[in-house]
């Protein structure tokens, strides 16, 4: 009796892109710190300043556009979009709608069952608001104008996607996309990166689009894949009672779980585009577009194959490394430092991994100095700490980025070789448990590893694990 | 005259709120009747003929003036604070934006 | 008098050869404009002391070998939409009634470089919207030739202030005409250069595409020598162009033989005074005798340049203005409810009548539906507008016309019908759109006394043909028309029949005496 219905989903993108300047003048994108520091006359619009374009952004924008095949835009403009707000101290917003710089291109996600493609309708250049922090008690808002002008390009895709997993799939290939060609280090917590959801609800079957709504305010992967339901929910709730969706803007509010319309008779939502009088067109020729092309790094499939031939590391391997280009960068480093490709594969793959999900980081978050893990694993191989050892020198190479050979010598740590000490030892364990010597002589193999633990114990897990095997042997046979 | 334009209340009301302008009644009627005549005067561009002309936004044809990424500005908040008509600590102050 | 009647480039002279000082200079400017501003109204903002101190200083600069340009000591002043660092800059509107900008305008620092003396800010219409200064809201300025007129507008109070002896050049900004039409009404020398000559960074817009700072002044050697100082390529203005050619002064030569120039029949038919068709016909003929080619010819298209530039400048209006809203700077409204009502109030309580009008025009011709119709169509007609002086420029080195269709009207009797005011931009605006140079030098007075002033206009980056001809025009009638005026109300005053003769005496006394 129930009706099946479709979800469909286009994302509007904003990544900040990481230059040293803002798009329009001379002040540092630096995030955090005091308001209003990185401020000038052209970013807090005061009267008779004038925007000058910083090219890095047209480079960077262009770079977006040609990974993710878009056709660039050889003539465009920026447009002014006008609308009051006190985030935007001109009351417009410098972007670009007539003549963007790249459109019609795509990119290919892995959906729940193979590969797809989501296309983007066209990329953008604009510059980011300040930000508004809520004073509780004076009921008034106060404006810090250090993020107005960072630059940002917005990727509008087409209505391509069909569920969360989708919208999470395509937002983690762009951050990859844009991690890799350095634009943007797309932190979703700093807002380096946000997405606003276009989402309507279809009969299963329906050749047209339902009427969609837009989402605003989400700033993490979790609050995106909550609003996507939510109001997925909501917009079939409402059709089901036979109501309609009302075309509206909705501010998501994560600690609600909910979103509100954000309707007011003040926003006309009629932003009176056009031309932006002060700045010239940008004219890109065939010439500086293959700059751009030459100047693109390796990307991650380029990465794949180089490793193959040049570290000879499984395939599986390789894939989750480079899933970040951060950690992807951590490898060639460490292997550089070490020339054990396949260890710090190792390393990466399961302790820092273990970790990073243990804290909650990102591959973005690792601190930690490449050269450090390197000297760790230079110091298991050469014997001077046992692989348990390490993996704890390791927690504090990672929260601290200690230098573990200092660390080691400091603590204590290396391994005990010294084979009369063992003995010592040895001889206390086999004489305090009678019954585990005599399971063992009995033909019992496990009750080694118990007198082995119990070795491992009182040497404060400093013996070499190899030599107390052995002695532990050959001792029990006398 | 048929070709004449008529402003609405609604729209001067609109077009208010998108100037962020608020007229008195009688500031709202002489509106309607200003822009009414301006319209008119504008609405004789229709004489020409301008198919297969592009819109011209700048006289010159020059292109790509850019910066270099480069750090200019230093710290010049109390500069531009210094001339907010509310300021708190090192922020302007403004009315509460949200609910 | 001996001061006053001086040139720019005169007391400039004069002040390198240490004949009169530089603190001599301002005070007998600071003396002339305290006298003369009861009457006349130029200033919104006069500096005694921080002109007396920059004279100081530039003395010693002078003094130490630092300083020799030509315009160094000379006292100017400075059209009220041009930032200046740390001084109040209203663009005569209550909006910015306690501005103190943190920046001065490129084209100010520019003059600053060369040594001039600042003394203070000149009145104009609001935002540089109105052709008459009355749209102030610091109360109107008068014509100093006779004060029951208006003396033009937007830049009325340069062009006062000069024609006074206020000061010994001001700036102005020329977005419709703004500097060519108060010039005329006026009786001084003002030029709107080709747009992106003179930088845009610190003048506060009103419609970007169009507007234009340049100099008003005495005669047209001091135009030349004031864009010389003034022009230059700005990065920090991206419309800013690059010039060739900054050396505008070495066009002052008297000879425009075998310069083609053409009257533009448009101009001087229907709408034109007859005394006014008169003057520039006879300045034409004076520039024929030296040689010039003149010729009739049908430019087109001119009336339509007013319905387009008012569509294509309330347009951009609506939007530069949308900055001033109460957060950052300037006035804002003494009790409101939220947010969208402290805009509200603050700006409409901030700005006046005919700033609100073209806010809200502008704001329509955006609006959702309206955009192709209205504005794509201005764009459009602009370049048809373009491609007409195109043509003539093909033909003709320069064209000729009068600045404005009448002399100056007399006060409060234009904004009662904006409309009919706006016609009286016929001849300036198109100049605009095009981004060409033009000029408007005094040529005569009508019946009433009041000045009368012709307009060239000149190809893009054409500046020096102008100036050369309107040196050969001057030299050849020995500057009749541009004498200073002699402030007061009685129409055809002549020098030594006004009372104003005696304010002027009076002030050159105590100038001497400080």
């Amino acid at each position: 009796m129930t009706k099946q219905y479709e979800t469909v989903i286009g994302l509007e993108v904003h990544i900040e892109l990481a230059t040293k300047t803002k798009i329009f003048c001379g002040c540092s994108t630096e995030f955090g710190g005091t308001p209003n520091t990185h401020t000038c006359p052209v970013c807090t619009g005061m009267p008779g300043s004038l925007p000058v374009l910083n090219k890095q952004v047209v480079e960077y924008a262009m770079a977006l556009g040609l990974v993710t095949n878009c056709r660039i835009t050889q003539v465009c403009k920026f447009d002014r979009k006008n609308y009051f707000y006190p985030d935007n101290p001109q009351n417009y917003q410098i972007s670009q709608l007539y003549l963007p710089i790249a459109r019609d291109g795509y990119v290919e996600i892995e959906a729940g069952n193979g590969k797809k493609k989501v296309r983007i309708h066209e990329m953008h250049m604009e510059e980011d608001a300040g930000k508004l922090v809520h004073d509780e008690w004076d009921d008034t808002s106060l404006v810090d104008y250090n993020r107005s002008g960072v630059p940002l390009v917005e990727i509008v895709s087409e209505p391509d996607m069909r569920s969360a997993d989708e919208v999470i799939a395509y937002l983690e290939k762009l951050r990859m996309i844009a991690q890799y060609l350095g634009v943007s280090d797309c932190k979703l917590q700093e807002g380096s990166m946000r997405a606003d959801v276009n989402l309507s609800v279809r009969e299963v079957g329906a050749e047209t689009f339902g009427t969609r709504t837009e989402m605003k305010n989400l700033n993490s992967f979790k609050a995106i894949a909550h609003a996507i339901e939510g109001e997925r929910t909501r917009q079939i709730e409402l059709l089901d009672a036979g109501k309609e969706v009302v075309q509206e803007t909705r501010r998501w509010d994560d600690n609600k779980e909910h979103s509100y319309a954000m309707r007011s008779k003040e926003d006309a939502q009629d932003y009176r585009y056009f031309p932006e009088p002060d700045l010239v067109p940008i004219v890109i020729s065939d010439e500086w577009i293959a700059e751009v092309k030459a100047r693109q790094p390796e990307l991650r499939t380029e990465k794949l194959e180089r490793y193959k031939k040049e570290f000879d590391i499984p395939r599986y391997d390789a894939e989750i490394i480079t899933e970040s280009k951060k950690m992807a960068d951590v490898f060639e480093e460490t292997t550089a430092a070490c020339g054990k490709p396949k260890k710090v594969a190792n390393w990466l793959m399961v302790e820092t991994l273990r970790l990073m999900k243990d804290h909650g980081m990102e591959a973005e978050d690792l601190a930690f100095s490449p050269v450090n893990l390197a000297k760790l694993i230079d110091l298991v191989d050469a014997g001077t700490i046992n692989s348990s050892v390490a993996k704890k020198v390791f927690e504090k190479i990672f929260t601290d980025d200690v230098d573990p050979e200092k660390y080691v010598e400091e603590k204590g740590l290396k391994m005990v070789n010294d084979e009369g000490a063992l003995k010592e030892t040895i001889d206390k364990v086999i004489a305090s448990n009678p019954q585990a010597v005599a399971d063992y002589k009995g033909g019992k193999e496990k009750a080694l590893g118990a007198l082995m633990g119990q070795t491992m114990r009182a040497m404060k897990g400093k013996a070499n694990p190899g030599i107390v095997t052995q002695m532990l042997k050959e001792m029990l046979q006398d | 005259m048929d070709m004449a334009n008529r402003i609405s209340d609604e729209t001067i009301e609109y077009v208010g709120i998108l100037a962020k302008l608020e007229l008195s009644d009688s500031e709202k009627e002489a509106a309607k009747a200003d822009m009414e005549k301006m319209l008119d005067y504008i609405d004789t561009l229709n004489e020409l003929d301008t198919s297969g002309i592009e819109p011209m936004s700048h006289v010159f044809q020059v292109s790509n003036v850019f910066r270099e990424d480069v750090v200019t500005n230093g710290d010049n908040r109390e500069e531009m604070l210094a001339n907010a008509p509310q300021r708190k600590e090192d922020s302007f102050e403004v009315p509460r934006t949200i609910g | 008098m001996e001061i006053l009647g001086l040139t720019a480039l005169e007391l400039g002279e004069k002040i390198q050869k240490r004949e009169i000082s530089v603190r001599e200079a301002s005070e007998a400017a600071l003396a002339q404009a305290q006298a003369a501003e009861p009457a006349v109204n130029s200033y919104v903002t006069l500096d005694p002391e921080g002109a007396l101190r920059q004279a100081d200083e530039i003395q010693k600069k002078i003094d130490a070998g630092d300083l020799n340009s030509p315009l160094a000591g000379v006292p100017v002043a400075v059209k009220d939409n041009m930032c200046i660092k740390g001084q109040l800059t209203t663009c005569s509107s209550k909006i910015l009634s306690n501005f103190k900008p943190v920046y001065t305008a490129e084209a100010v620092r520019n003059l600053q470089k060369a040594g001039a003396v600042i003394l203070g800010k000149t009145n104009m219409d609001e935002f540089a919207m109105g052709s008459t200064t009355e749209t102030s809201y610091y109360g109107p300025t008068k014509n100093p030739h006779n004060t029951a007129y208006v003396p033009g507008g937007s830049s009325g109070g340069s062009c006062a202030a000069v024609a006074a002896q206020e000061c010994f050049g001001a700036l102005g900004s020329d977005t419709g005409g703004s500097i060519r039409q108060p010039s005329s009404f006026c009786g001084v020398v003002g030029m709107k250069p080709t747009y992106g000559t003179v930088s845009r960074y610190g003048l506060i817009a009103y419609g970007s595409s169009l507007d234009q700072i340049g100099p008003i002044t005495k005669d047209v050697a001091d135009c030349a020598a004031f864009l010389e100082v003034i022009a230059s390529h700005d990065p920090k203005d991206s419309t800013s162009i690059r010039r060739e050619d900054y050396r505008f002064t070495e066009a002052l030569t008297d000879d425009v033989r075998g310069m083609k120039i053409g009257i533009p029949r448009d101009y001087m038919g229907e709408g034109l005074d007859s005394e006014v068709r008169e003057a520039v016909m006879a300045a034409a003929k004076v520039l024929e005798e030296r040689g010039a080619v003149i010729e009739e010819f049908d430019l087109g298209l001119v009336k339509y340049a007013i319905p387009a530039y008012y569509t294509i400048a309330s347009a951009e209006a609506s939007s530069n203005l949308e900055r001033f809203d109460g957060v950052k700077y300037g006035y804002r409204a003494g009790e409101y409810e939220d947010l969208h009502n402290m805009y509200k109030k603050t700006r409409s309580e901030g700005f006046g009548a005919e700033v609100k009008r073209r806010i809200m025009l502008g704001s329509f011709v955006l609006s959702s539906g309206y955009y192709d119709a209205y504005y794509l169509k201005a764009l459009r007609v602009k370049a048809l507008i373009k491609r007409a002086f195109d043509a003539a420029f093909e033909k003709y080195d320069m064209i000729l016309g009068p600045a404005a269709p009448t002399t100056a009207p007399e006060l409060g009797k234009s904004l009662s019908d904006p409309l009919k005011m706006y016609l009286g931009d016929i001849y300036t605006i198109s100049v605009n759109l095009a981004g060409l140079p033009g000029m408007s030098v005094p040529v005569g007075k009508d019946s009433r006394g009041l000045p009368i002033g012709m307009q060239l206009i000149g190809n893009v980056f054409q500046e020096k043909k102008l100036l050369r001809a309107a040196y050969t025009y001057e030299c050849a009638t020995g500057k009749q028309f541009e004498q200073a005026a002699q402030i007061g109300t009685a129409a055809g005053s002549r020098a030594g029949e006004s009372g104003a003769e005696s304010v002027q005496a009076d002030t050159a006394k105590e100038a001497h005496q400080a």
